[in-house]
């Protein structure tokens, strides 16, 4: 099998100690997520240049939940299908929260507000790539 | 105060999985909001329907759609689609029409029929679209309810209990109300018996989706006094405000707030009320009874919050206290709200202000708010839409 492909293109880095990708601002300094490149969504900015820019690996743990049942097409489930965490992450060089699913075998009760979590990357099935497709996840930091 | 129409009819389709056309359920909410009107069909002058995305193209076009369904009289058409504010767009767009004196008495109508479970994005892969984006990673609505009410645990120190509280609430509210689907008692256990969906949220602490259709028969304060209903309930503002950046919490569909880097961010629930009553000349102390989007449990809380009902994080201390109940100081849900209705998203805002009405006219039975003058609804949806009605009397 070959070494899974991410899910989606330009949304975040995989090598080494991944992050997600997204904009700032060049005028405001307003960061976001995923990359926006036409104008700065900031009704007080009219930029329309953005550098792209690795938002923070780490942050704090805003909220946090889970999937208890299998959620609608397009997730693509594993057989059997088992609960996971998803998690609320405020970052705060960014002053943004940002959501993704929490790794794997890690669940809620592993898990409280304020807690320090850091950005990883791990497959979740697809239906097209029997190795599954990357995507970022929260994990507990070290 | 100018800026005001009347409401001079009111109707619902009972709620429910009747796996019937929205049309009908249309159909039977505006003869009964005409009955009650004591108006014919002919002298409605222009139809605001609220779009439903669900039943193909008549549902994008469904003011047309009743239109055509009642009977073509040559009325004009609109149609709102603005997620589950989209009720109210109708209305705003029938009250600011008649405000222009262009029209005298408009039908305000929306109706759904829904799919079992949990509400899906549109087909097709679009890693461009933050709908499908969150779906495909197993981000659904009760995903962000539950992170909300993670949130109000950890901010305001809220139990699950104080959660259950409001299901327990709310079903008792509903238990005569002809028109919910659910009129069945809970009990705490009840709800903690319950499968979890999105923890700390159980099954019934979230909403479901149901059938529905509700309309509103609404003219200028002219015409309601030539028709001898000078003293009917009166829509005094609709606010329908976007949100402002930066947005303080993630809302659905988004992976991410805005960065407050550049600006401290404002809550959007609380900014729709606030316009609301700005339109009305009123404050929160002037409100005798809510109707809210409790599309979960804790997020009842939230908003008798963000209409000012009780000071931030006291909103579980209000419920416990029996405030929020029939008979208590602010009555909230009276009609019992999304629990026992389940939501039919084009009908729910307008159903929401069929209940105001009836509540203003004292015609609630079991479910009435004793002495109720002024009342507000709120909501909140997908892509930035919301919107508040206050009525008074």
């Amino acid at each position: 099998m070959s070494e899974p492909a991410p899910l989606l293109e330009g949304w975040f880095t995989t090598a080494g100690r991944p992050a997600l990708i997204g904009s700032r601002c060049s005028a405001c300094g307003s960061y976001y997520f995923p990359k926006l490149d036409t104008l700065c969504r900031n009704p007080a900015c009219d930029s329309m240049q953005f550098e792209t820019v690795e938002l923070s690996r780490t942050g704090k743990l805003w909220s946090y939940t889970n999937a208890g049942y299998q959620p609608p097409q397009p997730y693509v489930a594993a057989e059997p299908f088992a609960p996971f965490a998803i998690a609320a992450v405020e970052l705060e060089r960014e002053r943004m929260i940002v959501l993704g699913q929490v790794a794997q075998g890690v669940g809620v009760e592993a898990l409280r507000a304020g807690m320090a979590m850091e950005l990883i990357v791990e497959p979740v099935p697809d239906a097209s790539a029997p190795e599954g497709r990357l995507v970022w996840k929260w994990k507990p930091a070290a | 105060m100018s800026g005001e129409i009347a409401i001079l009819g009111v109707g619902m389709h009972p709620w429910g999985k009747w796996g019937r056309s929205f049309v009908d359920y249309g159909v039977a909410a505006a003869q009964e909001a005409l009955a009650d009107a004591g108006v014919a069909w002919r002298d409605i002058r222009f139809v605001s329907g609220a779009a439903t995305m669900r039943c193909g193209y008549p549902g994008y076009v469904a003011g047309a759609t009743f239109a055509q369904a009642l009977g073509w009289q040559g009325a004009e058409v609109n149609t709102s689609y603005a997620a589950c504010a989209s009720g109210s767009q109708a209305l705003a767009a029938a009250r600011a029409k008649i405000l222009a004196g262009e029209t005298e008495a408009a039908l305000v109508i929306g109706a759904d029929t829904t799919p079992k479970g949990f509400l899906a994005p549109a087909k097709g892969e679009r890693p461009d679209d933050p709908d499908w984006v969150r779906f495909r990673l197993g981000i659904t609505n009760p995903t962000y309810f539950a992170l909300y009410a993670r949130r109000r645990m950890a901010l305001y120190g809220d139990t699950p209990e104080d959660f259950a509280r409001v299901k327990v609430k709310n079903a008792a509210h509903g238990l005569a109300n002809p028109k919910a689907r659910y009129r069945k008692a809970f009990t705490m256990e009840d709800v903690a018996a319950s499968a979890m969906v999105a923890d700390p949220l159980r099954l019934m602490d979230i909403c479901a989706t149901s059938d529905g259709g509700a309309a509103l028969i609404v003219s200028s304060l002219d015409y309601a006094r030539r028709v001898g209903k000078a003293d009917a309930p009166r829509v005094a503002a609709v606010s329908t405000v976007t949100p402002t950046f930066p947005s303080a919490i993630v809302e659905m569909p988004d992976l991410a707030t805005d960065s407050a880097v550049a600006g401290e961010p404002v809550s959007f629930r609380s900014r729709l009320p606030a316009k609301a009553y700005e339109q009305a000349g009123i404050g929160p102390e002037d409100i005798d009874v809510a109707e809210v989007y409790d599309l979960s449990t804790a997020l009842e809380l939230d908003w008798i919050e963000d209409l000012g009902l009780c000071a931030r994080g006291d909103a579980a201390k209000l419920t416990r206290e029996g405030a929020t109940r029939i008979g208590g100081r602010i009555p909230v849900n009276p009609s019992g709200g999304l629990a026992c209705f389940g939501e039919a998203v084009p009908a729910q805002a307008i159903a929401q202000v069929c209940e105001l009405a009836r509540q203003l006219r004292g015609e609630c039975g079991e479910r009435q708010v004793e002495g109720a003058c002024v009342g507000i609804t709120a909501n909140q949806g997908l892509f930035g839409h919301g919107s508040s009605v206050i009525v008074k009397r």
